[in-house]
């Protein structure tokens, strides 16, 4: 038994020391450990100068150049305590994959926002564009013909050169996806249109937006479009739209996307080695401990990230998020619950509030309910929210009542629209003008939280009860987001839906043309509305104005005629997301667009 | 023996085809799905059918479900699309089961290690003031849900005391090597004592509130036994022997009271995966139990699908396994 016993523990002992000698720290061989600095791309001529030019709306202006010069994005020009110091971040989930192309979720892009630039930008905390490897731009006339003037000295990760071949072999890759590709490349397809060779069900070409990229020299890429768009250049500064290393999309089969079931298949470039310009470069995405680590750019064109590491660690509850910055383990999280804000910055943390860059509306459907075609009804529903209250009560403090589909710093913008001011009263006149009783499906989201609508429970349960309260009847439905409310709401199955937006560029069109274009085929299905078509025409007729005036002031007929003649739905608010970190975190910049840089970030 | 045991196989193959396929159905019959979770309300009717063309989710399911099954033939279970998007399904099973298992390792330990002495001493003293706080002890973890206990865990001590990580498995700000996927022996194998130490610092929590249903059963057996067993007349015969009371309570009460204690942790062991979902989901703690909470909530279909065939699968194997230890026991059964 005792010889039993000594055999044993020879064999654990043994097994113990094989394992351990064959396992092996990776501190000491790990690259991303060694910093190094070698020469390359020249360092920011200007490093926290602010960034000038550039148009800060999205269109073209008439003839004239919209170009600028700035260098590395303005931030905060103080120094870290410890510059070779961590930042993690608290995301929410897993970014789906590395290539901005093939990704429409805000967590893919907030990582990839740090390894990837577009040919524009936008100003920090702003939804103004402005350049960014490219450093200045032209347009013809009839703003079908672009020329971008690309960055000197900046170069990929790889060591590759961004130049004009690039820019244009990054744009005709976007143009030129096919299959599973394609429909992943969700943002060229809501924004450009077609691909080349696409086909809609009928044989016909599916028209795109763009037509071509040529290289006119080493430094300046000609873009050639087929119609003008007030939403290009700005869709440029998507992070769909990133300039990425040709040479590693190739040597990595970027395209080389596979539909499989429920699910695709990324290549090896979008899992493990995204190239890009950006201050950040991957380092390791350890899936067993959900964390996704960045190593600082050493060789980025401009000003150098304040923090050798940024980490992400996946924590996808909200709760949890908030203790873990409590607890030190994380240093921040972004779209902390309103109902916190107090309690975090009476700890300390800093809840810096984005400009509210968002909507929310009550939307109707057009296709099932007959009460909804009348505008008395309509406006009656309007009439009968009481959306100050729900605003005051409801949604985190800068919050504001929407007065139209789209927030006030957005061109186009007027608040000579008709105004539906809180008035009981008026909707049950409206409602005896009307003569039938209205009886209406309203549909609530349930397992979700968005920028826009924080807790949507409370957005049913205030607009509900006022709905009643003028004799409307409401047939409440409430499904899981995921869980068939989208699903409901796309097949035109409620008669009331809430949804909103966040906005990705500063164009009227960025919010209109979504909620609107395609009358059949929209949410609110306005073919079955007397003015679908007209809103649809009007809107791409305001969308290829390239004079910025006239563009603003058609935007601004129509936002009137949206709100008092058309009525496809009631505005409700814009309510400001915020972002927390702790209170040694400086340096940060709250972006409406949720773009924030953390090469910025540090902590002091 | 040898027909039985492959009679056996071949039905445990027909039990899973027959699973994968309710499971299938049932996932797909679920609303929404896997479409609406890629698109979110940028979606378009137009979006939304190229996406389910391009997926093959327009077909029948049927065909469907014979394609998938042509893949899992193949060891390919698909992509998970939320859990962790792009990552092949079964390589997330793998990734989270390292968690789980040091999680149930962890919680485990913590039963046995507080159940069995103190279920001794509450024996030992049985009517004494440890003995009715034991079992009153033991009555509350039974009745308390175990999300509300890690929840209580959670916010005491790391929240309030901060004495501990609230959730996760590693700190993120550690560099670890990862070897064999178990964090705790990994740091150890490399000699990582901080990540070592760590990984257990958030080990604790998790482990006491899974562990607690666990520590009051065998708390509550061993008492039990011992009392059992410490009437038995052997025990009488050795105090009559004359035998130190020390050898008596280590060699023959303690010994004998173990078997059904042993019993017990084997059935407690088995039961943890249920516990793990709701104490993973709690604690942020990247292991099956999340996974499996995440998949539902995020309609990750390839991940629930390897989820649940692999619990099921383990469920058919242990007891097959059971009757085949039946069978080598009763010649009867192999005749039958």
């Amino acid at each position: 038994m005792t010889r039993q016993r000594w055999v044993v523990a020879a064999v654990a002992a043994t097994l113990a020391f094989t394992m351990a000698s064959c396992a092996k720290s990776d501190r000491d061989n790990n690259p991303s450990n060694t910093a190094s600095n070698t020469a390359g791309a020249p360092s920011s001529t200007a490093a926290g100068e602010s960034s000038g030019g550039g148009s800060s709306s999205a269109g073209a202006s008439g003839s004239s150049a919209a170009s600028g010069t700035a260098s590395a994005p303005a931030g905060d020009t103080g120094m870290p305590k410890d510059p070779n110091g961590t930042f993690v971040f608290g995301a929410a989930g897993a970014p789906e994959t590395f290539d901005p192309l093939y990704a429409t979720d805000g967590e893919t892009f907030r990582i990839s926002e740090q390894l990837f630039e577009g040919l524009v930008g936008f100003k920090p905390g702003t939804a103004d564009m402005e350049p960014s490897l490219a450093e200045s731009w032209t347009h013809s006339d009839d703003g079908l013909t672009w020329d971008f003037k690309i960055r000197p000295n900046v170069t990929f990760t790889d060591g590759t050169p961004m130049n004009a071949e690039a820019a244009c072999y990054n744009l005709d890759r976007m143009y030129t996806q096919t299959g599973a590709g394609a429909t992943q490349a969700e943002y060229w397809s809501l924004n450009m249109g077609g691909f080349k060779d696409q086909k809609d069900e009928n044989g016909k070409a599916v028209p795109s937006i763009y037509s071509s990229c040529t290289v006119k020299d080493d430094m300046t890429a000609e873009v050639k479009l087929t119609r003008y768009t007030s939403k290009f250049p700005a869709i440029l500064g998507l992070p769909s739209y990133s300039m990425q290393s040709p040479t590693a999309l190739k040597k990595y089969d970027a395209n080389d996307v596979k539909a499989q079931g429920d699910s695709f298949i990324y290549p090896a470039y979008a899992t493990d080695h995204p190239t890009g310009t950006g201050p950040f470069e991957l380092s390791k995405y350890d899936k067993q401990n959900n964390t996704i680590t960045l190593t600082r750019n050493d060789n980025y064109w401009g000003q150098k990230a304040k923090v050798k590491t940024l980490i992400f660690q996946v924590i996808p509850d909200e709760t949890a998020r908030k203790q873990a910055l409590e607890a030190g383990t994380i240093d921040g999280y972004d779209l902390p619950n309103p109902g916190d804000w107090a309690d975090l910055k009476s700890k300390g943390f800093q809840v810096d509030v984005r400009p509210a860059f968002n909507i929310l509306y009550l939307g109707f459907n057009f296709k099932n309910n007959p009460a909804l075609k009348d505008l008395k009804v309509r406006q009656a529903i309007a009439y009968a929210m009481n959306r100050e209250q729900f605003v005051k009560t409801q949604l985190p403090e800068g919050a504001v009542v929407a007065k139209e589909f789209y927030p006030d710093t957005v061109d186009g913008w007027t608040d000579q629209v008709q105004q539906y001011q809180y008035d009981p009263d008026k909707a049950k006149s409206l409602l005896k003008e009307y003569g039938k009783p209205v009886t209406l499906n309203f549909w609530w989201p349930t397992q979700v939280s968005r920028p826009y609508m924080p807790d949507p429970k409370s957005v049913f349960t205030a607009f509900s009860a006022d709905l009643e309260a003028v004799g409307i009847k409401i047939n409440a439905t409430s499904k899981p987001w995921n869980g068939g409310y989208l699903d409901g709401v796309t097949a035109h199955q409620p008669d009331l839906f809430l949804l909103g937006w966040t906005g990705d560029y500063n164009t009227p069109d960025n919010f209109l043309g979504n909620f609107f274009s395609s009358p059949s085929t929209n949410n609110f299905d306005t073919a079955g509305a007397d003015f679908g078509n007209d809103l649809a025409d009007a809107l791409a007729k305001a969308d290829a104005i390239p004079d910025e005036d006239q563009r603003n002031a058609a935007y601004v007929d129509l936002n009137k005629k949206i709100m008092g003649d058309w009525l496809p739905g009631v505005p409700i608010s814009s309510s400001p997301p915020a972002i927390v970190v702790a209170g040694d975190v400086k340096g940060l910049i709250p972006s409406p667009l949720t773009h924030e840089l953390y090469s910025l970030v540090y902590k002091g | 023996m040898l027909r039985y045991a492959v009679r056996r196989l071949l039905q445990l193959v027909l039990v899973l085809i027959v699973l994968s396929m309710l499971l299938f159905i049932w996932l797909r019959s679920l609303p929404g799905g896997t479409v609406s979770a890629i698109l979110g309300e940028r979606a378009t009717p137009e979006s939304i059918a190229q996406l389910r063309h391009v997926l093959g989710l327009d077909q029948p399911v049927i065909v469907q479900y014979v394609k998938f099954m042509g893949q899992v033939l193949q060891g390919n279970f698909g992509q998970s699309t939320a859990v962790s998007p792009g990552t092949p399904a079964l390589t997330v099973f793998f990734n989270r089961f390292p968690a789980t298992v040091e999680l149930a390792i962890g919680a485990m330990i913590f039963a046995l290690v507080f159940g069995i002495p103190l279920g001794y001493i509450a024996a030992r003293r049985k009517g004494g003031v440890l003995d009715t706080s034991g079992v009153v002890v033991s009555l509350v973890g039974i009745a308390v849900p175990v999300f509300f206990l890690a929840f209580l865990l959670k916010y005491f001590f790391a929240v309030k005391l901060g004495w501990l990580p609230p959730s996760g498995r590693q700190n993120p700000r550690i560099d670890a090597t990862r070897v064999t996927g178990f964090f705790v022996l990994d740091g150890l194998l490399t000699r990582e004592w901080d990540a070592s130490w760590d990984a257990f610092k958030h080990l604790i929590l998790p482990s006491v509130a899974l562990g607690t249903i666990p520590f009051a059963v065998i708390f509550r057996i061993t008492r039990a036994s011992v009392l059992e067993v410490q009437n038995e007349d052997f025990i009488r015969t050795a105090q009559a022997k004359g035998l130190t009371s020390r050898i008596i309570r280590g060699r023959h009460i303690l010994r004998n009271a173990m078997l059904p204690v042993l019993t017990v942790t084997g059935l407690q062991t088995g039961g943890l995966l249920a516990g793990a979902v709701l104490t993973e989901t709690v604690f942020g703690y990247p292991g099956l139990g999340d996974a499996v909470a995440r998949g539902f909530e995020q309609r990750d279909y390839p991940v629930l699908e390897v989820l649940v065939l692999a619990a099921a699968t383990t469920f058919v194997l242990v007891n097959m396994i059971v009757d085949l230890l039946y069978a080598v026991i009763d010649p009867r059964i192999r005749t039958r």
